[in-house]
């Protein structure tokens, strides 16, 4: 008997024993939380882009857990500042996946941060999202396996922007350029200008003027645009520097003597409030707009819009809906992977696997990541300025929003190499118009 | 893409400083440098006085720059619903607050501590200076681009060969710059208190024998300075959109200026942001590409060929 009890004692240690470490093998299908590391910026002037980006991303965090997690796991999250940069920031994202094990990054928003931080996530075998960086040249010059681009380069952001212009302004002779001395001011006006000569070779352009990045003063450039007199005026200027040239211009009446294309104004509008003047045409990069045509009547988009204004006193800009894209993409990347696997929590490479193809929607129309190039085809929303009863900023009328497909370069085609073979037909091409408020 | 018109040749310089020698853009690009030159005289003599006389090379000149630049917009806004005229009064009095109460905290509780104390010393602790105001300001301000131009919109324009400029741009800022300069160069050797800061900067030991609170001299010297790159900001405030970063960008082209003219010129830092100010317009005119550099190459070749600056003069050893 006592032999008995002793067997029956050692059966129960073992099984015991053998609960005891099968719980960490269940657990590790499926994990407590999902971490997922982001670099934004959090100081510097493009704060303006990356505290917006903070605070979309808490809230959408917040509201996926309330709603029981991906797959029925919480999400956490990490932030690390773009800002500081260069090695830091390479530090701080080696640290997140090896030190913190996050489960999936979205990095980044500046280009230079995605070029150094893509082929360290392809190195770290680390699912990334790039959730706002524009240059086309990244997934172009080379394949990837764990990055995804879950929005627009800046091909299709400026091709809209040109075919916009084209459509509503298609008398005009003469253009100059405002743009950043940085990488993307310069790659931005070189997808721009080498497509306008080959849509209306007829364009003469008068000044290319590149203030360094953060310049507080464009007095100068102002007085020689308002002595050259150009019929247009485009810049993809950005943050306090497309504020201080738009009201320095308006200032001295160059805002009324040229027509202004603000490449990427839309994040401007608001803070620019009166200061800007009616009939300035501007882009959104995507279909980005709190006032979007085809979902300001949607519940979700219009309750996030209200959730996003009460906790930081604006509507929400482009990065904040560019950051709900990357959580869209990763949800349903793993939402895919689920099912692909049966019900079962995936491992990282499913994970990988499903991204492909994956077609998602955040709050604007619904984006596929090319399985090629794992580039996001996003649309394009473009408007113009004008007055509205109950603003007290300008809004968007005349919107149009462009297709994709139509207007992204090829999978294996650079975008330069591309742009040089449109013809002034390719401006033609249909696009939606919607009216403010209808 | 790298001419001036598409499918045109490239103008060559000739033709480009033919294009100079118009009387009309001449008369531009000089306005656009002079409202240009005003800022950055005001910010670089601060930074010059403060060299002169407490040996100190002030990183943390650039977050007192920002600091009166948010102060005075915060201000301005304040008073704006009051009257719109009242952001004048707001633009002195948040360049007075910043230079009297950052300006004084900053000499008395760190400065003062290191006189004569290793030069990476001193450097580094205005680095840290620089540093924590940096994050203070986006505490305080946050990190979106603050914009109070009602000074600015309260003058006309004024009309110059077809193109026009803002009073404040072309008038008030030159003339704030004169008359800091006339003011300053009046303290400096008419006044009782100018004429001690003198004989501290000359000899402290001899100055402090003959019953010369010298403390007191550097805190007042310091509060001046500060308050001189406040003033620099405050009255940028209403031209520009305050952006974090934006004292990092104001002390760089200062520390340029104040290197060239010698650190300490005061003359010399008017006679130097006048040429630099003038210098980037006509190159904008010209070739824009140089821009950002043109301030750099004037005092890269300035450095070379006279270490002490345009107008520092050459120190004699003393042992």
């Amino acid at each position: 008997m006592k032999r008995t009890v002793k067997t029956l004692n050692l059966l129960a240690g073992v099984s015991l024993l053998l609960g005891v470490l099968g719980a960490p093998a269940t657990a590790q299908d499926k994990p407590k939380e999902l971490k997922i590391g982001i670099t934004t910026f959090l100081s510097g002037p493009a704060a303006v882009f990356g505290e917006p980006g903070k605070a979309a991303a808490e809230m959408i965090a917040a509201d996926i857990n309330k709603k029981g997690g991906i797959g029925g796991v919480p999400v956490a999250l990490s932030f690390v500042d773009e800002g500081a940069g260069g090695e830091a920031l390479v530090s701080n994202y080696r640290r997140l996946v090896q030190d913190e094990k996050v489960d999936a990054t979205f990095a980044s928003i500046s280009s230079g941060s995605c070029n150094q931080l893509v082929p360290l996530a392809e190195d770290l075998k680390m699912l990334n999202f790039m959730w706002d960086c524009g240059a086309a040249s990244i997934l172009e010059a080379k394949k990837y396996r764990y990055s995804f681009r879950s929005q627009a380069n800046a091909t299709p952001e400026m091709l809209a922007v040109l075919i916009y212009l084209l459509k509503t302004k298609p008398n005009f002779k003469t253009i100059a350029v405002v743009n950043q001395d940085y990488a993307w001011g310069r790659e931005s006006w070189e997808i721009f200008s080498t497509a306008l000569k080959q849509m209306k070779p007829d364009v003469q352009v008068v000044a290319e003027l590149f203030p360094k990045f953060g310049a507080p003063d464009y007095s100068t450039e102002v007085s020689r645009l308002m002595a050259l007199r150009p019929d247009v005026v485009f810049t993809t200027s950005w943050g306090g520097d497309l504020d201080t040239l738009v009201r320095q211009a308006g200032q001295r009446g160059l805002l009324q003597q040229s027509t202004f294309v603000l490449g990427i104004g839309e994040s401007s509008i608001q803070r620019l409030g009166k200061d800007l003047p009616e009939g300035l045409i501007v882009g959104a990069r995507g279909d980005h707009w709190f006032m979007h045509p085809e979902k300001k009547n949607d519940a979700a988009f219009k309750a996030f819009n209200e959730a996003f204004k009460a906790k930081t006193g604006s509507m929400p800009i482009y990065p904040v809906y560019h950051m709900a894209q990357a959580f869209a993409a990763l949800q349903g990347a793993y939402d895919k992977a689920i099912k692909a696997n049966g019900g079962k929590w995936p491992t990282r490479e499913q994970v990988v696997d499903a991204a492909p193809n994956l077609e998602f929607v955040g709050f604007g129309r619904p984006v596929t990541l090319r399985a090629e190039d794992n580039q996001g085809l996003e649309a394009q929303l473009v408007g113009v300025t004008k007055r509205a009863d109950g603003f007290n900023h300008m809004v968007l009328d005349n919107m149009m929003i462009f297709d994709a497909a139509k207007i992204t370069a090829p999978a294996g085609q650079k975008s330069v190499e591309w742009l040089k073979t449109l013809k002034p037909d390719f401006a033609k091409m249909d696009v939606p118009v919607f009216q403010h408020g209808k | 893409m790298c001419g001036d018109r598409h499918g045109s040749p490239v103008p060559d310089l000739t033709s480009k400083l033919r294009v100079l020698m118009n009387s009309t853009l001449f008369v531009l690009a000089s306005l656009d440098g002079l409202s240009y030159a005003a800022l950055v005289f005001l910010v670089s003599v601060g930074l010059s006085l403060i060299f002169g006389v407490l040996r100190i090379v002030n990183v943390a000149h650039g977050s007192l720059y920002a600091f009166g630049a948010y102060l005075a917009a915060t201000l301005s806004l304040l008073v704006t619903p009051i009257s719109p005229w009242l952001t004048y009064p707001a633009l002195l009095v948040a360049s007075l607050v910043i230079g009297i109460v950052a300006g004084g905290l900053i000499e008395r509780l760190l400065l003062s501590r290191v006189y004569g104390r290793e030069e990476v010393l001193q450097l580094l602790i205005t680095f840290a200076v620089f540093m924590i105001m940096d994050n203070l300001q986006r505490m305080i301000w946050g990190v979106q681009p603050i914009y109070a131009a009602e000074p600015l919109k309260l003058l006309p324009n004024v009309s110059i060969f077809g193109v026009s400029y803002t009073s404040y741009q072309v008038i008030v800022l030159p003339v704030v710059a004169v008359l800091a300069l006339f003011g300053l160069r009046y303290f400096l050797r008419r006044t009782l208190m100018g004429s001690v800061i003198l004989a501290v900067t000359e000899d402290r030991e001899a100055a402090t024998a003959i019953g010369i609170n010298a403390q007191r001299v550097y805190l007042i010297t310091f509060i001046i300075g500060a308050t001189l790159a406040a003033l620099g900001g405050a009255l940028a405030s209403p031209t520009t959109s305050l952006v974090p970063g934006m004292g990092t960008e104001m002390i760089v082209l200062s520390f340029a200026v104040a290197a060239t003219a010698g650190l300490g010129q005061i003359e010399g830092t008017a006679i130097t942001a006048l040429a630099i100010g003038m210098a980037r317009a006509f190159v904008i005119y010209l070739q824009p590409e140089f821009e950002v550099l043109v301030p750099y190459l004037i005092m890269v070749a300035v450095l070379l060929v006279r270490p002490e600056g345009l107008f520092g003069a050459t120190k004699l050893r003393k042992i």
